[in-house]
């Protein structure tokens, strides 16, 4: 297993409707965190990723205004963008310039601030993160396109909008335990099948919450993280894939392959397969998609991941607790912030850290991080 | 014909493949079909990123498609927000695949996974040209 990069310190804002600052302060409030977290200043700092989805920012290149709030010129930085995966995507480029001998500690940094720009604005953004030219002309949404993968499931397999349901129900209970989710209100079964439909067979409950929110995380070359960091976080595999980002493209819709791809690439680079993984932080965007990835990341069969909802097996005690902390459903999706976010749950739960959602002797652990709606796909397997 | 004829909205106007929209205007959906190394295309495309070809041909999409999945939208983004709710749908016309709408007439409950339907081209309301998914 590979020992050259660590997660030395991680950091999250609260995830709230509508954050009462600045994109830059924002940013701060995980920063600080992160960098308390680590012991280190910005001088210690080498490089910084700057990672969010700038259809939604105000500002433009809003790397170059949040690494000066930062403290961190004249060190170099730069944007990344893969919607929502942007910042595994920073955490894959951040491994691979320290791996590279480039540099040794770099800053992974992940912001959207969801409300600085009008619903009408942010929808419209929305329609056009289809193929402009050949699926966006038809009215297309984020829902919709998850909604084809859910009912062409339901077609294959079985699965039902119940089963959707129980998967809304577990980030429901776990939101309400996390202090930095949006959505911590509780849900039972009638609320969730009862709810108005969005895009059907995927209705309101079914939808993660948008949210504004920041994440941070610094990552040390295995000489520095073993010098300065008394409980550092060993990046053990990594794996990215992508597919169409047209739906004529693919050649289903039950399943994502981009993370059927990158799982396997993460698991071959660790040398671990699904049933090492003692805990999982999976793209939840909507119930659909949580169910999904417990067949692509090989903790069910194809068809049978309901089967893991159903019997309470990705709950905290089952064999394989997912998104314990609220996943996207209730904790929010602050797309550039998410990835971060849910890594930074990792880390905690292999520190021993994480409090009320402490999975008992958690030694690894495995993020989900989907951009769009299956096209960029990134898996990352931590270990202590 | 600008490309900007083609659909509810339009998001674009420039394309190598504009001629789509004037054999929509003549009834046909087309496809693209690389005379190098035999693939077909849909969407349309004008290279072949498998020979690097950019010798294509247009050729007729015949009935008989598979639906592959849909779904009922009930909120639109920006520009159809009148048009809803509407029913999305990717259909498989013996491997090549087309996303697009199925006829606003056909109740939900009579559409299924795996149904056959045809496509038909179509003059919408605001004289966009378009095509849309009936029951064969
Ligand atoms: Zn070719």
């Amino acid at each position: 297993m590979p020992n050259d990069v660590a997660i030395i310190g991680v950091g999250q804002s609260a995830f709230v409707r509508n954050y009462e600052g600045s994109i830059r302060e924002l940013a701060f409030e995980a920063y600080s965190e992160a960098m308390k977290d680590a012991g280190i200043t910005n001088n210690d700092v080498d490089a910084s990723m700057i990672c969010s989805a700038p259809e939604y920012d105000q500002q433009r290149s809003p790397s170059s205004l949040i690494a000066e709030y930062l403290g961190l010129n004249p060190q170099p930085t730069f944007a990344i963008e893969t919607v929502c995966s942007s910042s595994t995507t920073g955490i894959r480029v951040a491994y691979s310039l320290i791996k590279s001998g480039l540099h040794d500690v770099v800053v992974v940094l992940g912001f959207q601030k969801m409300s600085e720009i009008s619903s009408a604005d942010s929808q419209e953004r929305m329609g056009r993160g289809a193929d402009i030219m050949w699926e966006s002309p038809f009215g297309t949404m984020m829902p919709a396109n998850y909604a084809m993968h859910a009912r062409a499931h339901f077609a294959r397999y079985g699965s039902t909008e119940k089963d959707l349901a129980l998967i809304r129900l577990k980030a429901a209970k776990y939101g309400a335990l996390n202090e930095k989710a949006v959505y911590r209100k509780g849900l039972d079964l009638d609320q969730c099948l009862n709810a108005d439909v969005v895009a059907s067979p995927l209705k309101r409950f079914d939808c993660c919450a948008n949210a504004d929110g920041s994440s941070c995380l610094i990552l040390a070359s295995a000489d520095k993280a073993k010098e300065i960091s008394k409980k550092p976080v060993w990046i053990r595999g990594l794996g990215s894939a992508t597919a169409s980002l047209t739906m004529s493209g693919r050649d289903a819709l039950d399943g994502l392959n981009c993370a059927r791809v990158a799982a396997k690439q993460a698991y071959d680079m660790a040398g671990l397969s699904p049933q090492d993984i003692d805990v999982a932080e999976v793209h939840d965007c909507f119930t659909i998609a949580e169910l999904m990835a417990y067949e692509n990341l090989g903790f069910a069969e194809p068809g049978k991941g309901v089967e893991l909802i159903q019997n309470g097996e990705t709950y905290i005690g089952g064999k394989i607790p997912v998104n314990v902390d609220g996943g996207l459903l209730s904790k929010g999706h602050p797309i550039g912030a998410t990835g971060g976010s849910q890594t930074r749950t990792i880390v905690l739960q292999l520190r021993g850290e994480a409090g009320d959602i402490q999975v008992p002797g958690a030694e690894i652990g495995l993020v989900h991080n989907i951009g769009g709606v299956g096209v960029y796909g990134n898996v990352i397997i931590l270990g202590r | 014909m600008s490309f900007d004829k083609f659909g509810q909205v339009s998001f674009t106007s420039q394309t190598k493949v504009g001629a789509f929209v004037e054999y929509l205007d003549k009834g046909e959906l087309r496809a693209t079909y690389c005379q190098e190394c035999g693939r077909t295309f849909f969407p349309p495309r004008a290279d072949c990123s498998w020979c690097l070809s950019s010798n294509m041909e247009w050729v007729k999409i015949e009935d008989g498609g598979k639906l592959v999945s849909f779904t009922k939208v009930n909120y639109g983004p920006t520009g159809f927000e009148s048009d809803v709710p509407y029913v999305l749908a990717l259909v498989d016309f013996n491997g090549v695949k087309v996303f697009g709408r199925i006829n606003k007439e056909v109740p939900e409950e009579q559409i299924t996974v795996g149904m056959t339907v045809k496509a038909e081209t179509v003059t919408l309301a605001n004289e966009q040209l378009s095509y849309i998914f009936n029951p064969a």
